[in-house]
């Protein structure tokens, strides 16, 4: 049984990495330009935001919870720290402050789905609204902030290069190598497959069930701001309104496209990096044929219900032991 | 002694079982969102000039018409266990399909209004299909139709939004839609009003709404009832598609206009509606009133915050908040009401019972124990589960009713063959012959049943009338336990207690308050009444000999009582027997004039005072788990045979309690008794030596009337 699974698991994640060969093999042959080593930095420069995203995202689905509040954090902290480096904040305190918030809005997720029992995704969808408004009413008027001048010695967080490679890259490589560390070496990594599993047996079993998903939610937002910053100081300014975008479905798009099941317990870091590179060879070679943003749209929406088609049919839901109301 | 009166008069005045019933019911749901709509209304219109006023009553009243039917469609789809995020982009395309269709390909209204519909409801078939029949998740489905929609709103904004802006319409009917109004409401309010209506007459009358409540309620138990759950999935679906396509054509009127902001965030918002107004997430709790109340509170606050001239932002943070809360308040009440209920429900009374009558073997009294049951002759040991009652008729077959559901019959004239004489379900209690030969059956949990001589069941009541003050329904009977029948056709049974079903029985024993009642069915009329109310667990009945009188006992006030059916005395009841030594249980005539009543178990000085202290046993039932409560002894009973003047002329005991330990039923039958035991595997059969040898039970009530 148990062997099965973990095939019908590595399956799909074939399926994906071998589109994503085919595709690249066919953008290379069909579309100038397409495989010259500026064009895939640039892919992968492009989706490195996304691809660490995914990964916080990751260890919540990996837990079967979800963080819908990803994007709000992501852009609302990040525009406060340019806020309030605007405002003649120096930049350290200003990160540190904005991290802060970050910190608090995962640790109240995180509060709301372990203490108060409320549905992840209705926790998170509730904190997102609450984020975003929150902010832009209380202390970032703007819809845009832009990156002041004090942001310059910060500015390669974003926008360095090292050895030719852009520093985004190497955060999306560092950030997975050590959430692939953390998730298969460490306690509170496995502890998370444990609660992914099957929840009730490892709170039975002692798993310290709720400070973990505090921990899960604190992780999620402390990768959600990294990611914002890098986004900041990559093109200079921060747009609070992306949390009201479809970011977030593309976040869960690489996720669950990679192949880490949304019942969660199955899957780790590779999954996310093997859709996060669909994606990118995909938005890339798109764009590169000047297909229209709209069409774009409606194509990755398609992509998505395909591989969660696929997610449903290869890891079915169990009917005889799934939760009532879990929807 | 005082304190003993203080004590008694506290407990007759307050009722602090109602406490657990309120908590009980489904309406109590209701309670906090209708108080909190209460709150929003005094809060905004305290804080807002005019907020009351008539012209921005209408406005707003229009604004809550169509996002209520948004509300309306996102709650059928909450009650089958889904949920619906499309609702916003779905919402923007019927506004777009609608404009587009009027002002720039100029249809008429009728078949735009169609058209649009017919669009919404796709997209909602589409959810349907890919939910219902192909079951993917719910939620993450509908973020990417969400998506998809978006994306093809936007492309249809590039294409026709500048024609939409720049063309006119001119047609009355149109105009009608977006500010008409009917009788004073404006329209929007008013399809809002007669599609409530609608909703709720379908989920709670109509066979379809009963299933997209079960299949919310318990999804596996749904499919195994037989409901084609998939079909009543997608059904969801589609009905919330529609409605939010008619929300958004009836925007589409009332504004002319299209951009990209139209429906962004809807989703949230009639979540945020649909959960405050206490329907639950994840099905099976909730209807189209708290669909409603919880539309208007979010419409009011969404309109007050801008109204309060507050910033952008303020809006999503509102909601955010009152989301959370709305679903912390969902979740902790589901969790806290069940444990609270369980904790409150039982509510004890004071219970002073008269003194007990001696007992002990070497004493004088009647009640002396005596060990006359240790050589009962045993029949079908091992081969029953819990007799509680046991019957002959005529030809001497012996019948009882067990446990599984069954009418075993035993077989004339040695009782070593036994059949399933008839299987009626539940848990059969008492039994009675009628005049043309049917067995009449009291079933816990159902009812009452007749199986006819041809063993054919028929069902003759389950519902009496209600109470006019009682909170849970009393309607229902839920522990029918024994009958008789008088010479005139009609049926007269106890229902033990309202407040408890049969497998929680002995927790009545804890409350010692009158839940039990009697209830008289008229097989001429097929009406029902209840006769008799507020009796110490109902149980045994038997028609007197000369058939003026009916005799009931009542178990926890071990007594036995008369009541008068007809004579100078009609209606009054009088007390028999005060003081039983025991609780009585079933009563039944013998021969010469006498009656036989069952002792299930004895009284104990210590449960006698239990009962005299209802702090003490309501701590109990609180503090202790379940299985460690004190309850009355049923461990040793006898059988009494007394005549009508309530004299006792003998009881009949099993000292060593091998044979029949707890006896709650017995019957006279050719000079021999039989007794049977609601927890016993076996019946008993003994001589009785005084005992007229020709007496039988139905020759006694029918015998002249055949």
């Amino acid at each position: 049984m148990f062997e099965r699974i973990s095939r019908a698991s590595i399956s799909q994640e074939k399926i994906v990495l071998l589109i994503a060969v085919l595709l690249f093999c066919v953008f290379s042959v069909s579309l100038k330009g397409f495989v010259s080593s500026g064009n895939l930095l640039t892919l992968l420069r492009s989706v490195s935001t996304l691809g660490i995203l995914g990964i916080g995202m990751a260890f919540l689905v990996l837990g079967r919870g979800i963080d819908l509040a990803i994007v709000a954090i992501y852009s609302a902290s990040a525009g406060w720290t340019l806020h309030l480096a605007n405002g003649g904040v120096s930049i350290w305190l200003a990160m540190v402050l904005g991290y802060l918030l970050a910190l608090t809005a995962g640790v109240l997720s995180g509060v709301l789905v372990a203490y108060v029992e409320i549905p992840a995704l209705f926790a998170t969808l509730g904190m997102a609204a609450f984020v975003f408004g929150f902010v832009r009413y209380a202390l970032v008027p703007l819809y845009v902030v832009y990156m002041p001048a004090s942001g310059a010695s910060i500015a390669w967080i974003g926008g360095g290069f090292v050895f030719g490679v852009p520093v985004p890259i190497l955060f999306f490589a560092l950030i997975a190598v050590l959430g692939f560390l953390f998730l298969r070496f460490t306690k509170p990594g496995r502890f998370i497959y444990a609660i992914g599993d099957n929840f009730a047996a490892a709170r039975i079993s002692g798993a310290p069930v709720r400070p973990i998903i505090i921990l899960q939610y604190a992780i999620s937002a402390t990768i959600a701001y990294l990611a914002g910053i890098i986004t900041a100081t990559a093109v200079s300014a921060m747009d609070t309104d992306v949390a009201n975008s479809s970011m977030i479905y593309d976040i869960i798009l690489v996720v669950v496209l990679g192949g880490i099941g949304l019942s969660g317990g199955r899957g780790g870091i590779r999954n996310v990096i093997v859709g996060t590179l669909l994606i990118g060879i995909l938005l890339n070679g798109m764009t590169i044929m000047d297909i229209e943003y709209t069409l774009q749209n409606v194509i990755r929406s398609l992509i998505l219900l395909i591989a969660i088609v696929i997610d449903s049919i290869i890891n079915p839901r169990d009917e005889q032991i799934a939760q009532q109301g879990d929807i | 002694m005082v304190a003993e009166t203080l004590t008694r008069l506290r407990y007759r005045y307050v009722p602090d079982h109602l406490v657990g019933e309120v908590l009980g019911r489904r309406w109590m749901d209701n309670v906090i969102p209708v108080f909190l709509l209460v709150a929003v209304i005094a809060f905004l219109t305290g804080s807002i000039p005019n907020f009351l006023a008539a012209g921005n009553l209408a406005d707003t009243s229009r604004q809550i018409g169509e996002f209520g039917l948004v509300v309306i469609g996102m709650t059928v789809v909450m009650l089958a266990g889904g949920i619906d995020l499309s609702v916003g982009s779905n919402f923007a395309l019927a506004n777009i399909t609608a404009l587009a269709l009027i002002n720039v390909a100029k249809w008429s209204v009728t078949a735009s209004v169609a058209a649009t519909l017919g669009v919404a409801g796709l997209v909602g078939l589409m959810n349907g299909l890919l939910i219902g029949y192909l079951r993917l998740r719910a939620f993450l489905t509908t973020l990417v139709t969400l998506t998809l929609i978006r994306a093809i709103v936007t492309f249809l904004l590039q294409q026709y939004q500048v024609q939409i802006a720049s063309s006119d319409v001119d047609s009355e009917a149109w105009d009608f839609i977006g500010t008409g109004s009917v009788a004073g409401v404006p329209l929007s309010f008013a399809v809002l009003l007669v599609t409530a209506i609608a909703g709720h007459v379908i989920l709670t009358r109509l066979r379809v709404g009963w299933r997209i409540m079960a299949v919310g309620g318990s999804r596996r138990s749904a499919y195994n009832a037989g409901i084609p759950v998939r079909r009543t999935v997608c059904l969801s679906y589609v009905v919330s598609g529609l409605l939010t396509g008619l929300a958004g054509t009836l925007y589409a009127a009332r504004l002319s206009g299209a951009g990209p902001d139209t429906g962004l965030g809807l989703e949230l918002a009639v979540v945020t509606a649909a959960v405050l107004g206490g329907n639950s997430v994840g099905g099976g709790r909730g209807s189209i009133g708290k669909a409603i109340v919880g539309a208007v509170i979010v419409s009011l606050l969404t309109n007050g915050v801008v109204r309060l001239g507050l910033q952008n932002g303020a809006s999503a943070m509102v909601v955010g908040i009152v989301l959370l809360l709305a679903i912390a308040i969902d979740v902790r009440w589901n969790k806290w009401r069940g444990k609270l209920q369980a904790k409150v429900y039982v509510s004890p009374a004071y219970l002073a019972l008269p003194p007990v009558p001696p007992i002990d073997s070497r004493s004088s009294s009647p009640y002396a124990m005596n060990d006359r049951l240790h050589d009962v002759e045993i029949i079908g040991l091992g081969e029953i589960d819990g007799p509680e009652d046991v019957i002959l008729d005529e030809d001497d077959n012996l019948y009882c009713s067990v446990r599984q559901g069954d009418i075993i019959r035993f077989l004339a004239p040695d009782h070593k063959r036994r059949e399933v004489y008839a299987h009626v379900g539940g848990r059969p209690l008492g039994m009675a012959f009628d005049k043309d030969g049917g067995l009449v059956v009291c079933i816990a949990g159902m009812g009452l049943y007749r199986v006819d001589s041809s063993r054919g069941i028929q069902k003759m009541t389950a519902e009496t009338n209600r109470s006019r003050f009682s909170i849970i329904d009393d309607s229902r009977m839920r522990l029918a336990d024994d009958l008789d029948i008088a010479a005139d056709g009609k049926v007269y049974f106890s229902e033990a207690t309202i407040r408890y079903g049969f497998e929680e029985w002995v927790v009545d024993s804890v409350e010692g308050r009158g839940n039990g009642r009697i209830i008289r069915y008229d097989p001429a009329t097929g009406t029902t009444r209840t006769v008799l109310r507020h009796l110490l667990f109902a149980n045994g009945i038997c028609m007197a000999h000369d058939n003026r009188s009916l005799l009931f006992a009542e178990t926890w006030g071990c007594r036995v009582s008369r009541y008068w059916l007809e004579g100078p005395k009609k209606g009054a009841t009088e007390i028999v027997i005060a003081n039983l030594p025991g609780y009585p249980d079933n009563i039944n005539r013998g021969s010469r004039g006498a009656y036989w009543v069952a002792l299930a178990g004895t009284r104990t000085p210590t449960y006698d005072l239990a009962m005299t202290m209802p702090a003490f046993r309501r701590r109990m039932a609180r503090r202790v788990a379940g299985d460690e409560w004190m309850f009355p002894n049923v461990n040793t009973g006898c059988v009494v045979r007394f005549d009508e003047s309530g004299r006792i002329l003998e009881s009949l005991w099993d000292l060593k309690g091998r044979n029949h330990p707890a006896i709650t039923s017995m019957r006279e039958h050719r000079g021999h008794l039989y007794l049977g035991g609601v927890t016993n595997n076996r019946i008993g059969r003994i001589g009785i030596p005084d005992a007229d040898p020709e007496w039988t039970g139905p020759a006694s009530y029918w015998g002249d009337r055949r």
